[in-house]
């Protein structure tokens, strides 16, 4: 069955704008996503936050950003599950076709109905709240609508094609163009057949991932897992002695620049 | 034995004047920027009062500070890590902006651009949050001197005894003072504690508590564990701020602005040794009563020579030493212990004392017809008129009116023994020394609290010349600059978008 996934779009050589859409551009994506982290970790660790709104509306925020996140994580486990393992390694562990599409319709909805509907109580607030609304910055206004697209085009690829639909199977063809970008064996024929609804889901996600180090998405590689385990109470020195500035420069590093407030 | 010194604060509430002066020096300094225009470093409230934010000191409700677990485990109020962990997609117990007040500016510009009219133009008020005309329905003091006590000051949270609903608020029958507050920079930092970033920080030189906005990520964590509600989120930068006890000015020698304007010079400055390895043992004390000592004793004489050479291993400079020896705060708290720490019971240490103020007392034994210069009269007030005791317990001795009615003798004994001696008399020993002091203490302590000269009441050692090199690093820059202003920097992001063109140049 593999076999002939991967022979059959093989018949058709992929044509200029398929390379621009699903190898080059992904490439470029992902080239931003790596770049602007680092330059932005290096750059701007005082912009580096989640830029929590919670003081100036609490209401929504206390439905809307749980269900977002917690609906995110399961999200992005199914992507994980879905992109990155083969559909051979699943069968392998015995998890047969018919369990895997079950199982991944069913908990695939409940994380994306929960994930929809948290950014949209996230999305009315920011929308409905003039606090919030004049707070917004240039990122967000770039962010939520490009989240908002990403997340609705999934959704409704979801449900049109696998929940009311004949059911399509993703992990054929663009599992495998996914996985071909980071094999570094780019396969752009194998999504080319694949639904619009899909295609369109796989693009916003690419740009997604070029915007992510410009916006507060950084907030997420910041997950505060060391806290488990450090003391409760931090000490700091003052001032390790540092090499004296050298006249009128200003350090290039801004780590220690804004201590404290 | 690890020696630490802090650099810690005592405020004799009997000399507030509750003129805000404090409070108004430390905003222009400190918060008059985008972002944190509700946010008061220092504030000064009207006690009894509900304070700001609203009833923060409801404990049961905004979860601050720490508390034992039935196993007598010291713990986070607001929960152990994984809870925390897990509230960080929205944390049920963060005070909201309404709970603080919605800041305000006034259309200034109208009163010179408006045009010729029969009526006077008028600056209304607009919030600063949603630049729309607003109804002014809060503010950080907004009972100051009682105003709208009867409405609102039953609220108190101090106000739970059975003694409680004998507080009147009708004007003949109350009683009222001034509490500034600032940040504490305890001992045993709630904030610090729950900070999921370890951006917060407490400074091993001078006990200073920090947050250090490159590491901050907006968790907001630490405005629930603090008791006090003296950390703050700036809105515009996602990140948290708090008081910095003017660190600058700290490392400088230099008293806090709070203090140094102080006008009617009620603050104390000075040094306090203490041993770090002491301070779990004591925030974990089983009767919330006996926190107050159990504070006391983390605290070090600086004329022991063991702690001197203990102090000199930690790397404590010589200067410092001396400091501490002449520290105020030391007199204060440990030798003529008139000093109390703030509500005692969160269990964080805190570092900036109050000596409890005599004049509500005095006020009952005016209204009960007594004498005020009768020290008899005051000592029968002291043990007898129980409600403003037990409010001042309430807020400095978690409770034990004791402790509050001796510091209270104490300071009635030294008032009428001093005005003895000012009146040109001999002065009655025996009132003294019915409260511990000897004659030469009383002096002693009467200059400190009533003469107040400056340089003895800011003893604070300037920072070490060993860490120059880094002070200069920072002494061009302000500390909390935001990002886009003056000089310009080239990074793009996470500047936090200017809300709105500023309305006719009003600062909040």
């Amino acid at each position: 069955m593999n076999a002939t996934a991967l022979s059959s779009p093989t018949a058709t050589p992929a044509s200029g704008t398929d390379l621009l859409l699903w190898v080059a551009f992904p490439y470029i994506c992902l080239a931003v996503f790596v770049v602007g982290h680092v330059w932005r970790y290096r750059q701007d660790q005082f912009g580096w936050t989640t830029h929590t709104s919670q003081l100036l509306e609490h209401r929504w925020l206390r439905w809307g950003s749980p269900l977002f996140h917690l609906g995110a994580f399961m999200v992005i486990a199914g992507h994980v599950v879905g992109l990155a393992v083969p559909a051979s390694w699943t069968e392998a562990g015995g998890i047969s076709e018919h369990t895997y599409h079950t199982t991944a319709v069913w908990a695939g909805s409940v994380a994306g109905v929960a994930m929809v509907t948290g950014l949209g109580m996230l999305c009315a607030r920011r929308l409905l709240t003039r606090r919030i609304r004049l707070g917004t910055d240039r990122s967000d206004k770039v962010l939520f609508p490009l989240l908002s697209a990403t997340v609705l085009l999934g959704i409704s690829a979801t449900a049109a094609h696998n929940v009311l639909g004949a059911g399509y199977d993703y992990r054929e063809t663009i599992s495998v163009w996914f996985r071909g970008i980071f094999t570094l064996q780019p396969r752009p024929e194998a999504i080319t057949g694949a639904p619009l609804l899909f295609q369109l889901h796989a693009l916003t996600a690419c740009l997604l991932f070029a915007g992510w180090p410009f916006t507060r998405l950084v907030h997420v590689w910041s997950v505060p897992i060391g806290y488990l385990a450090r003391p409760y109470l931090v000490y700091r020195r003052r001032a390790t002695p540092a090499p004296a500035p050298t006249a009128g420069g200003r350090p290039r590093s801004t780590s220690g620049s804004r201590r404290a407030a | 034995m690890r020696v630490m010194a802090q650099v810690a604060m005592v405020m004799n509430l009997d000399k507030c004047i509750g003129c805000h002066t404090c409070s108004v020096t430390c905003k222009q300094t400190w918060t008059n920027r985008t972002g944190v225009e509700y946010a008061w470093f220092n504030n000064v409230e009207t006690k009894p009062g509900v304070g700001y934010p609203r009833r923060y000191e409801d404990q049961e409700h905004w979860k601050g500070g720490w508390m034992l677990d039935k196993r007598g485990r010291l713990v986070l109020r607001s929960g152990g890590r994984v809870k925390r962990l897990l509230s960080l997609f929205s944390n049920p117990d963060l005070p909201s902006i309404e709970d603080y007040y919605e800041p305000v500016t006034y259309d200034y510009d109208n009163l010179v651009s408006a045009p010729a009219q029969k009526d006077m133009p008028v600056a209304r008020p607009r919030s600063v949050l949603t630049g729309r005309p607003t109804a002014i329905t809060w503010g950080a003091n907004w009972e100051d001197g009682l105003g709208g006590a009867p409405e609102h000051a039953g609220a108190d949270p101090n106000l739970t005894g059975a003694w409680a609903d004998k507080v009147k608020f009708e004007f003949e029958q109350t009683f009222l003072f001034h509490l500034p507050r600032l940040c504490e920079h305890c001992l045993n930092p709630a904030c610090v504690s729950a900070c999921p970033s370890g951006a917060m920080y407490k400074r091993v030189e001078d006990g200073i508590v920090l947050v250090d906005q490159d590491r901050c990520r907006g968790w907001r964590m630490c405005v629930t564990a603090c008791p006090y509600k003296k950390v703050y989120v700036n809105h515009a930068t996602g990140k948290a701020e708090k008081c910095t006890f003017c660190f600058p000015r700290i490392e400088a020698g230099q008293p806090t602005v709070c203090s140094e304007t102080c006008v009617g010079r009620l603050r104390y400055l000075g040094l306090l040794l203490y041993d770090a390895d002491k301070v779990g043992e004591a925030a974990a004390t089983a009767n919330e009563r006996d926190l107050l000592e159990a504070q006391r004793g983390v605290f070090l004489d600086p004329s022991d020579p063991g702690v001197i050479a203990a102090a000199r291993e930690s790397g404590i400079p010589e200067d410092w030493l001396e400091a501490a020896r002449r520290s105020p705060v030391y007199d204060l708290v440990m030798r003529y212990k008139v000093a109390l720490p703030l509500h005692p019971e969160y269990r964080t240490l805190p570092m900036v004392w109050y000596v409890p103020p005599l004049s509500p007392v005095l006020d009952s034994v005016d209204a009960a017809g007594g004498n005020q210069d009768d020290p008899d009269h005051v000592f029968a007030a002291v043990t007898r008129l129980r409600i403003p005791l037990e409010y001042l317990a309430e807020l400095f001795t978690a409770g034990d009116t004791d402790v509050v009615a001796g510091v209270l003798m104490k300071l009635t004994a030294l008032r009428s023994y001093m005005r003895e001696r000012t009146l040109g008399e001999a002065g009655d020993e025996k009132v003294l020394k019915a409260v511990g002091l000897t004659a030469g203490e009383g002096q002693d302590l009467h200059r400190l609290l009533a003469v107040a000269k400056y340089a003895d009441r800011y003893v604070v050692p300037a920072a070490h010349k060993e860490d120059a090199a880094a002070l200069t690093a920072m002494e061009n820059r302000c500390p909390v600059e935001t990002s886009g202003e003056a000089e310009p920097r080239k990074v793009m992001l996470g500047i936090p978008t200017l809300r709105r063109h500023t309305t006719a140049g009003g600062r909040p």
